[in-house]
C-alpha cells in the first residue's frame, strides 16, 4: 500500500518529469488548444484513456466532490483529497483552470469563466492530434460507462454512443452501465463493435466459463502490449441482476494474476489492466497482483493530475463525463517501463476545436430529439450538483420531487456519481433532467418500510462505501435521503455507522417497528412499479417554476 | 466424495432464513450467532487449526445470497501416505452453522470440491480440513450479502 508520504515523494518526483504538465500550463490561466495538448513526447508507447462518459456527447459542467472520504488505509490519500487540500498537494493555483476542473471551489464563478468541459467532438480532436503526433505508438482505451445515462443513449439503447465512439476507433473497452441495456442488447452491440469488449471477470453464471474475451494483445511502437479487461465487479449487485441473469462478475483477483502471467509468457512487454473496479479496489489489487505495469482506473470518477504509483504499477484516473483525456507516454525497454510522462488533458470545450466528423455524427444522433430536449421546464436559482459522498442539491431536488409527487414521508435516491451540474440562473431543460436520471429501470416506487428496514438500507449502502477493505466496496456514493435526517460515523463497522435517524417533518426519532411511507427510484428489483423518475422530476419543476435547493445537508458526519 | 449435509439440506435450511435475517441484521457482526465455534472445535478434536494449505474461493460480495458459488481445496499430494480425509465448511452467521462436509480418500486424486451455498447475511465462511496424519488446517473468508442497488 502506498503511504501518503510515498505518494508525496512520487508527486514531487513526477512534477519534475512533466515539462508540459499542469502546473505551468495553467499558472498563466491561458486556455489554448496548443497549451492544453502540449506534451513533450517520450518513449515508444502512448496510452490514451477515457472513461465514464455516461452518454454525454456534448460539453457539460460537472462539479467534482467537496466530500470524498477514504475508508481504512485510503483515508487521506488521493483520490480522497478534495478542494484546497488537492490544490496544495499538486501545487495548483486557486482560481486557475486546473483548479476549476479538479475541485468544486468557487464553482459557479469559475464555470462562467472557463466554460463547459467535454464533448465527444473535442475529445476526437485531441485523439486525432495525439495520433498525428505519435502514429502507430498509440493505444486508445475506453474504461466503460459509455453507452448509458443520457436521453439519446437511453432511447437508442446505446446506439448513439456506439456510433460516435466507432469514429474514435478505440482499441478496446470494458463495461458496467453498458450491461443495464440487458444481456441481449450488449451481445448484439459487441458482435458488431469493431473493437474489443473485454471482461476477464465475467463468467457464465451456470458453468463458470468466460463470457467475454479476457485479454487483447496489441503491438504498438514495436512493443507487445497485453490489455486485460476488468468489468465493474459488482454490476449484478449494484444494478439489476435480472437484466444479466446468466452472467456472474466479481473481482477474481487470482484470475487477474493468471492472465498477467499468461500474457507475460506469451511475450507481452507491457501489461495494462483496463479496469472498471474503482480506484481504491485497483490500488489494493496493484499491491497484490504482480506484473501489471499500468492500471487505467475508472468507475469512481476520480480525476488525478498525476499517476499514483503502487510498487511498479502506475494507476491513472481520468475523471468522468468527457471532462478529461489521459495521455501516458511510456518508454518500454526489455519488458519494463523505463520512464513515463503523463498528462490529464482537461477538455475545455471553448478552447478545443470540435472535430467536424464527430460533430456531424453527434448532430445526426440528436437531430430527432433536439427540439424536445431543449424544452424548458423551469429554472434553477442555486447550483444543482450531485457528486459528493452524502448529498447534492440535484438529489435534494429529486427527493423533494419524489416526496411531493408521490406523497410520501421519506424519499431515497441512489448515490450515482453521474449527472451534469447546472449553474444558478440557468433554465432547466428536459435534457438536464434526463442527464441526471436517464437509465433503464427508472420506476419511482411508493411503498412502506419500517424504521428498522430504513436503517438497515442506510447501513448496507454505507458499508458499500466505507468498508475499510476496498474489495467489499461498490463505488457509489451514499444513498440520498429526503424527509429524513441521520448521523453517520464512517469508521464504525457494519450495523453501527448510522444513528440518530429523525423525520425532518417533526424532528421525531424514527421508530424501529413503525411503518413509514417511502418513495424512491432505481430499485434493482424486477417488476418495480411507478412513473419514470424523469416524469416525476419534470412535473415537480413545472409546478414550482423556480427551484432553489439550499446546500444544507441533513446528514451529520461524525468521527471519520 | 460424499456429503454429510447434503446440498438439499443446505438449501433446505433457507426457508426460514430471510425473516430471521431481517431481525438479525441490527446486531453487531462479531457476536456469536450459532454453534460454528463448537462445530470447529469438535471437528478439529480440540486442536488449533493452522491457517495454511486450505484455499477457500468465494466472492467478496455475493451476487445472490441464496446460491453463492464456493470452491474449497487443500494442498495435498493425495497419496496413501499423505491425504486429506475431510473438509468441513461452516458459516458463522446462518441460523445453523453447518453447511457441508466433504470426505476424501487417496483415490479422490485432488482435495477439491465446489458447490453453491446459502448465506442469510454478511458473515464468515470457514473451511477446516483434516489430514490423515491428524493435522488440521483452515481458511476463512467474509462474504457480504447486501441489499444492493445504489452503486455506480
Amino acid at each position: 500500500m502506498t503511504t501518503r508520504r510515498d505518494f508525496l515523494q512520487i508527486a514531487a518526483a513526477t512534477a519534475t518529469l512533466l515539462p508540459g504538465g499542469w502546473t505551468r500550463a495553467f499558472a498563466q490561466q491561458r486556455l489554448t488548444q496548443g497549451e492544453l495538448l502540449a506534451f513533450e513526447p517520450l518513449g515508444n508507447v502512448t496510452l490514451v484513456h477515457i472513461s465514464d462518459i455516461h452518454g454525454q456527447l456534448l460539453p457539460i459542467h460537472f462539479r467534482e466532490p467537496s466530500v470524498n472520504l477514504g475508508a481504512g488505509e485510503a483515508k487521506g490519500l488521493p483520490p480522497h483529497v478534495t478542494g484546497k487540500a488537492l490544490l496544495d498537494l499538486y501545487g495548483i493555483a486557486p482560481g486557475s483552470a486546473a483548479a476549476h476542473a479538479l475541485t468544486p471551489d468557487d464553482f459557479t464563478a469559475l464555470a462562467r469563466t472557463y466554460g463547459r468541459m467535454g464533448g465527444l467532438d473535442r475529445i476526437a480532436t485531441i485523439v486525432k492530434a495525439i495520433r498525428a503526433e505519435r502514429g502507430e505508438r498509440v493505444l486508445l482505451l475506453d474504461g466503460g460507462d459509455t453507452w448509458q445515462n443520457s436521453y439519446t443513449s437511453l432511447v437508442s439503447k446505446g446506439q448513439d454512443m456506439v456510433d460516435c465512439m466507432k469514429l474514435l476507433e478505440p482499441d478496446a473497452m470494458v463495461g458496467h452501465w453498458e450491461f443495464t441495456l440487458g444481456a441481449d442488447r450488449v451481445k448484439e452491440i459487441v458482435d458488431d463493435l469493431g473493437f474489443k469488449f473485454l471482461g476477464q471477470n465475467i463468467r457464465d453464471a451456470e458453468w463458470n466459463e468466460p463470457a467475454f474475451e479476457p485479454v487483447a494483445m496489441f503491438e504498438r511502437g514495436g512493443v507487445k502490449i497485453a490489455v486485460i479487461g476488468q468489468a465493474f465487479p459488482y454490476t449484478p449487485i449494484a444494478n439489476p441482476r435480472w437484466m444479466m441473469p446468466n452472467w456472474s462478475f466479481g473481482i477474481r483477483e487470482e484470475d487477474v494474476q493468471a492472465n498477467v502471467d499468461k500474457a507475460r509468457k506469451e511475450g507481452a512487454e507491457l501489461v495494462v489492466l483496463l479496469s472498471h473496479n474503482g480506484f481504491d479496489v485497483d490500488r489494493k489489487l496493484a499491491g497484490r497482483v504482480k506484473g501489471i505495469d499500468v492500471i487505467l482506473t475508472a468507475h469512481t470518477h476520480d480525476a488525478l493530475p498525476e499517476p499514483v504509483r503502487v510498487g511498479k504499477t502506475l494507476l491513472v484516473a481520468s475523471g468522468s463525463h468527457g471532462k478529461f483525456v489521459s495521455r501516458l507516454d511510456l518508454d518500454v525497454r526489455r519488458g519494463e517501463v523505463a520512464g513515463f510522462r503523463y498528462k490529464l488533458i482537461p477538455v475545455f470545450a471553448d478552447a478545443i476545436a470540435a472535430d467536424a466528423a464527430m460533430a456531424g455524427a453527434i448532430k445526426t444522433a440528436r437531430a430527432l430529439h433536439e427540439p424536445m430536449l431543449r424544452e424548458v421546464v423551469g429554472r434553477a436559482d442555486t447550483l444543482l450538483y450531485r457528486r459528493g459522498n452524502f448529498n447534492g442539491t440535484l438529489d435534494d431536488l429529486i427527493c423533494e420531487a419524489l416526496l411531493s409527487e408521490r406523497d410520501a414521508e421519506i424519499a431515497l435516491s441512489p448515490g450515482f456519481r453521474w449527472g451534469a451540474t447546472l449553474l444558478p440562473g440557468e433554465d432547466i431543460t428536459r435534457e438536464d433532467v434526463f442527464n441526471a436520471t436517464a437509465m433503464t429501470y427508472p420506476a419511482a416506487y411508493r411503498t412502506t418500510m419500517t424504521g428498522a428496514r430504513l436503517k438497515e438500507i442506510l447501513e448496507d449502502v454505507a458499508d458499500n462505501l466505507f468498508n475499510p477493505d476496498p474489495y467489499y466496496q461498490q463505488g457509489g456514493d451514499m444513498v440520498r435521503v429526503g424527509g429524513l435526517a441521520y448521523a453517520i460515523d464512517i469508521a464504525q463497522p457494519l450495523g453501527r455507522r448510522i444513528f440518530d435517524l429523525r423525520l425532518m417533518r417533526n424532528g421525531e426519532p424514527l421508530e424501529a417497528s413503525k411503518e413509514y411511507t417511502v418513495t424512491g427510484w432505481a430499485s434493482v428489483n424486477e417488476g418495480t412499479e411507478g412513473p419514470a423518475i424523469w416524469d416525476v422530476v419534470m412535473a415537480h419543476i413545472a409546478k414550482k417554476k423556480v427551484v432553489a435547493p439550499k446546500d444544507v445537508s441533513q446528514v451529520r458526519v461524525v468521527g471519520g | 466424495m460424499s456429503s454429510e449435509v447434503s446440498r438439499r439440506q443446505a438449501l433446505g435450511l433457507g426457508a426460514g432464513i430471510l425473516a430471521i435475517a431481517v431481525a438479525g441484521r441490527a446486531q453487531p457482526a462479531q457476536a456469536a450467532k450459532n454453534d460454528a465455534a463448537e462445530l470447529i472445535k469438535a471437528f478439529a478434536g480440540g486442536k488449533e487449526p493452522a491457517r495454511s494449505k486450505v484455499k477457500l474461493d468465494l466472492p467478496e460480495i455475493a451476487e445472490n445470497g441464496n446460491t453463492v458459488p464456493m470452491t474449497v481445496s487443500v494442498e495435498s499430494p493425495m497419496t496413501p501416505q499423505s491425504y486429506v480425509t475431510d473438509i468441513m465448511v461452516v458459516a458463522d452467521g446462518n441460523p445453523r452453522a453447518g453447511v457441508v462436509t466433504f470426505h476424501f480418500t487417496p483415490a479422490s486424486g485432488v482435495a477439491e470440491a465446489n458447490t453453491r451455498i446459502r448465506l442469510a447475511e454478511t458473515q464468515n465462511v470457514i473451511a477446516v480440513a483434516r489430514m490423515n496424519d491428524g493435522s488440521v488446517h483452515m481458511a476463512s473468508k467474509e462474504v457480504k450479502v447486501t441489499i444492493g442497488g445504489c452503486g455506480g
